[in-house]
């Protein structure tokens, strides 16, 4: 039988305020264990919350951008359940009124465009870390964390592979980047998925039963997940197994899921309106304040680079997937890189050297490859060696010319040290000079590739070839 | 409104207590009256009325997004029974 | 001694804050292994402000009514670095490390913390017997409870351990035991004072006020403790200045409404006839009384009981025995030491409510319970607004009964829970309202006349009760209590 997979998921992104949701400690990430922490947002008793203005507007702009309604009125709820890092043992939430509702985005697969409903997008605090004690004896509890604001955006089930759940996730990473809501970085947890996944016969309209798999926090392990659980419920009714609602662990090391079933038990969050917490209320005119000032979305940057710098829409496109890279090549051309270039060097070496390092951005600012371009365009140095260059800076940060002078790898224009090599060469390849003597000319393009590689890429071709000639015609 | 025994050890679970068999029992028969008297709520007609969530009809308020110093780490753990290394211990969680 | 006399003399210098403060540690001495008012005491600290206080004085700086006043507080309010126990082993050993708002405003008035006072475990129940340490007695009769759950601050000043003191009223926990003891207990309008350091019972429910000796005192303490606090978003931006403004005013044009509900069955023949004599009081300084209808009275307590419980239930989830308080020694796993913890640490009567709280809220009962409980808020509230459209206030009994034998109904939590019957509305509409004391029973026990006012009107029911405190026999009578 033929299978079709319906995927629907749920996308925690921590945002990018300086304060917690409810108290002014920092959000910084990477503190020492439960520096970042005050009476209120590790739930001492008697205190109370106080809403970041911050958080409800990188939500609305959120919600703007993912083309939702955003209600005019929303609370807050509070959703009961034990567990160690919720100090309050509940979240606070929302429930029947979230903030944004009914958007949506538009993604591409195979150069197809296709539209995912958003259910809605709430406004929620995360909760604290778990570490295991270095002794094995217990588990230690961190709450740096709990209480950074989140927001929730929950997609409808249209979702029909696991490539289209990438790219829908990439999307709207790229989306909430650019808003400036979140950096979204995935490898510190900003930005985390719940991939909610059921398998139908092709042609059934009811939606299988469905799994799901929390905190996926790379692209990587999202589109492996949900490809290994299709497969995986897919086998179970083929062997004639029923598919069992349950939340599954993604092992991304092992490749495998595993039933959280054991430890799970029925879930009654006794959701109820946070009492300490009052309503939001929202005018047209304080959302519209919000749209207007809202930044430089990935369509409106594709626009600006096909008609006001010429590049080719595939460009265009790709340059603007993430807001890192899109950033990184405006700082280039403001600072004087032919696009194209730009957009060449962006989309081969780098693009494979952050892929290589898993990095999420470029380590160096955008001018920096302005100067590279400006060396090649100058002849200081080769389109080879500024590869090199290239590869270099990524690693050290350095600027490119510092890097040409300390390698010393500019183009040799030194005519005496290059008319000694090409000597060097014309006496150890008799065969091809007399092959060029004899009438062959093409026999010169090996001898100049010789002297290319003995001067170690950097001598100028030009010069090299002038000198060969002259030279070899004295032979004559 | 029956209260069971089922029903006493469903709720206890969510609300992380235990009770003996013996408070189990007197609790489902307690539960059992004050919950019958709160029946009488019935007899309202609540159609259309919409549920007083904030006795005072206050919205939107907020702080500024400006940091102030955490608490010291002493202060947060001083009241915690076990802690190590910094942080509040619990059982081993089993995933 | 009231505030207002004692401010006399401290300002005169007649009186020595040290020699007060030392003065008021003697009376508890004296008396309180008798009423067993308070948890525990700050002497050290106490002495210590009390000399900083009189500098303050001797050089005429920050001066303010509640300067040099030895106060005290209800248990649940956090004190800094000292215990806050809430009258629970859940919370024996727990320091907070931060004060609450109202601690530091009264910190900044220059009044002095004596100690803080024994309750009703998480300030349930109605008699202070549920409080893990030890059993409040009433100053009128130490074998009678002193109401609750603000019983250690109301027999505190009944008994002049302390010149005024700070309660929390749920669902008339300050007023039934002001009532109990004979005491003016002022509960003011949701969010007038701030709750940030208020150990929350129901969140949309609790407010803390003054318990004082004069309808005057209750004013004063106000003063120092209202007003917007960034912490706290429920509190409110009205800015009062002096709730005492009115006191001196006119109450010729003053209307009062008696709840006919109020006065019908359930209430002891003694208390009736002590409340009707109030109204003729009343009448007689020419102010209008009229009977009107409460219809929703007889539902307010079944509202209140569902509302609190289940707000309860989620605010006292966060005692697990991890971050603070008990901790059970006796796990061997999360869920256990969670269980153990909770079970082991909370009394009966708040392990009852977090019960009918989390049903009340849990899957399929949500509707039929906290939703429709919420509803009869609304048309209680409108049910008063209606009748805040014609009358200034509405006076009747604080309470069915006056004070009963330690051990009489705690065996019966609805029967207990049946004597709020005439607070619970107030917090349910989040209205101001005041017990002042009105007479005596039989058993030489204080009865309390109850006067609630429109939201954020304290001045007019400060003023409505100050004209009766002048008015009637009762004033001075407080001086026999033991
Ligand atoms: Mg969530
Ligand atoms: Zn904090």
């Amino acid at each position: 039988m033929e299978y079709e997979v319906v995927i629907g998921l749920e996308i925690h992104v921590e945002l990018a305020t300086e304060t917690k949701i409810f108290c002014d400690c920092t959000t910084a990430f990477g503190g020492e264990v439960n520096t970042h922490c005050c009476p209120i947002c590790t739930g001492m008793p008697g205190t109370l919350p106080v809403m970041n203005e911050k958080v409800v507007e990188y939500a609305i702009r959120a919600g703007i951008a993912l083309n939702c309604e955003i209600a005019h009125f929303s609370k807050m709820d509070r959703k009961n359940y034990f567990y160690p890092d919720l100090p309050k043992a509940y979240q606070v939430s929302q429930f029947d009124l979230p903030l944004c509702k009914n958007g949506y985005v538009d993604i591409e697969v195979d150069g197809k465009i296709k539209r995912i409903g958003i259910t809605r997008i709430h406004m929620e605090e995360d909760a604290g870390k778990l570490i295991h004690d270095q002794w094995g004896t217990g588990s230690l509890i961190d709450y740096n964390r709990c209480g950074v604001p989140l927001i929730e955006i929950v997609s409808e089930p249209d979702i029909r592979s696991a490539e289209e759940a990438k790219a829908y996730v990439e999307k709207v990473r790229s989306i909430i980047q650019y808003i400036g809501a979140s950096d979204c970085k995935m490898q510190e947890g900003s930005l985390r998925a719940d991939v909610n996944l059921s398998v139908r016969p092709i042609g059934q309209e009811k939606f299988g039963t469905r799994t799901e798999m929390k905190n996926l926090n790379s692209f990587k392990s999202i589109l492996r997940a949900a490809e290994h659980e299709q497969r995986r419920q897919i086998s179970e009714i083929e062997h004639g197994n029923i598919i069992v609602q349950e939340t599954r662990r993604w092992d991304d090391t092992k490749g495998k899921s595993y039933s959280m079933r054991s430890k799970e038990e029925a879930h009654d969050y006794r959701y109820f309106p946070e009492p300490d917490l009052v309503p939001i209320e929202l005018t047209d005119e304080q959302i519209s304040k919000i749209r207007k000032e809202l930044p430089e979305l990935p369509e409106d940057r594709v626009n600006k680079y096909i008609n006001d710098y010429q590049l080719p829409e595939y460009d265009a496109k790709l340059l603007t997937v993430s807001k890192n890279i899109s950033d990184f090549f405006e700082q280039a051309v403001t600072s004087g890189a032919n696009p194209k270039k730009a957009s060449n060097y962006i989309m081969g070496d780098l693009m494979k050297l952050m892929n290589q390092y898993d990095d999420e951005a470029i380590p160096f600012d955008g001018d920096k490859l302005a100067k590279l371009i400006s060396l090649v365009e100058a002849g200081t140095i080769s389109q080879n060696i500024a590869s090199k260059v290239l590869s270099m800076m990524y690693e050290t940060r350095k600027d490119p010319a510092a890097i040409v002078k300390e390698e010393n790898l500019a183009v040799v224009n030194d005519e005496s040290a290059l008319s000694e090599m090409i000597e060097n060469i014309i006496a150890q390849h008799t065969k091809s000079v007399n092959d060029y003597l004899g009438g062959n000319t093409k026999a010169i393009g090996f001898l100049i590739g010789q002297v290319m590689q003995k001067s170690k890429g950097k001598g100028n071709p030009q010069m090299i070839s002038r000198l060969l000639e002259e030279k070899l015609n004295k032979l004559k | 409104m029956k209260i069971t025994k089922h029903t006493v050890d469903y709720v206890a679970n969510l609300a992380r207590l235990n009770f003996n068999d013996e408070e189990a029992l007197k609790l489902s028969a307690q539960m059992e009256d004050i919950l019958a008297y709160m029946d009488k709520l019935n007899s309202l007609n609540t159609e259309n009325v919409i549920p007083m969530e904030h006795v005072k009809p206050v919205s939107n308020i907020f702080r500024k997004d400006m940091v102030s110093p955490s608490f010291d780490r002493e202060q947060i753990l001083r009241n915690a029974p076990v802690k190590e290394d910094g942080a509040f211990k619990v059982p081993k969680i089993v995933e | 001694m009231t505030i207002e006399q004692l401010h006399g003399k401290l300002i005169s210098k007649e009186i020595k804050v040290e020699e007060l403060v030392h003065q008021y540690y003697e009376k508890i001495e004296a008396k309180d292994k008798d009423i067993s008012a308070y948890i525990s005491l700050c002497k050290d600290n106490a002495m210590k402000n009390a000399v900083l206080i009189q500098e303050r004085i001797n050089q005429n700086k920050d001066i303010t009514p509640l300067t040099g006043i030895p106060m005290a507080i209800k248990d649940n309010m956090c004190t800094k670095d000292s215990k806050t126990t809430c009258g629970s082993k859940m919370l024996e050993n727990f320091e907070p490390p931060y004060n609450a708002t109202v601690v530091e405003k009264l910190e900044s008035s220059g009044s002095i913390l004596l100690g803080k006072l024994n309750m009703d475990e998480f300030a349930m129940g109605g008699s202070t017997e549920n409080s893990a340490f030890k059993k409040t007695k009433n100053p009128y009769d130490l074998s009678r409870v002193p109401g609750g759950s603000s019983g250690g601050s109301a027999a505190c000043v009944a008994a002049d351990m302390a010149v005024f003191t700070l309660g929390s009223d749920t669902g008339g926990s300050i007023r039934q035991p002001a009532s109990f003891c004979g005491v003016v207990g002022l509960k003011p309008t949701y969010g007038t004072i701030s709750r940030y350091g208020l150990v929350a019972f129901a969140s949309s429910l609790d407010q803390i006020g003054p318990i004082t000796k004069t309808v005057t005192d209750a004013g004063l303490v106000l003063n120092a403790t209202a007003g917007k606090d960034k912490y706290d978003s429920t509190s409110s931006e009205r800015n009062i200045a002096d709730y005492n403004e009115y006191l001196k005013k006119d109450i010729k044009n003053i209307k009062l409404a008696v709840p006919r509900q109020y006065l019908a069955s359930g209430i002891s023949a003694e208390v009736k006839d002590s409340i009707l004599n109030a109204i003729n009081e009343y009448e007689k300084m020419g102010i209008v009384c009229e009977y009107v209808d409460l219809k929703l009275a007889d539902y307010a307590i079944a509202a209140y009981y569902i509302i609190s419980s289940a707000e309860a239930s989620s605010n006292l989830a966060r005692y697990d025995g991890i971050k603070y308080g008990y901790h059970s020694e006796n796990y061997t796993n999360l869920i256990e030491l969670y269980k153990n913890s909770r079970s082991e640490g909370f009394g009966a009567e708040v392990k009852r409510r977090i019960m009918l709280g989390t049903y009340a809220l849990s899957s399929g009962y949500y509707d039929a319970y906290y939703k429709k409980a919420l509803q009869v808020r609304t048309l209680i509230k409108n049910e008063f607004d209606k009748i805040f459209e014609t009358y200034d206030g509405i006076i009747g009994p604080t309470a069915p009964t006056t004070a009963y034998k330690i051990g009489e109904k705690s065996e019966d939590p609805l029967e207990m829970y049946l004597g709020d019957v005439y607070t619970v509305s107030v917090n349910i509409a989040g209205l101001p309202a005041i017990s002042i004391p009105c007479g005596f029973d039989s058993h030489h026990l204080p009865v309390g006349l109850q006067i609630i006012g429109k939201a954020f009107d304290e001045r007019k029911i400060l003023q409505i009760a100050y004209a009766y405190e002048q008015q009637s026999s009762f004033q001075g009578l407080i001086k026999e209590a033991k």
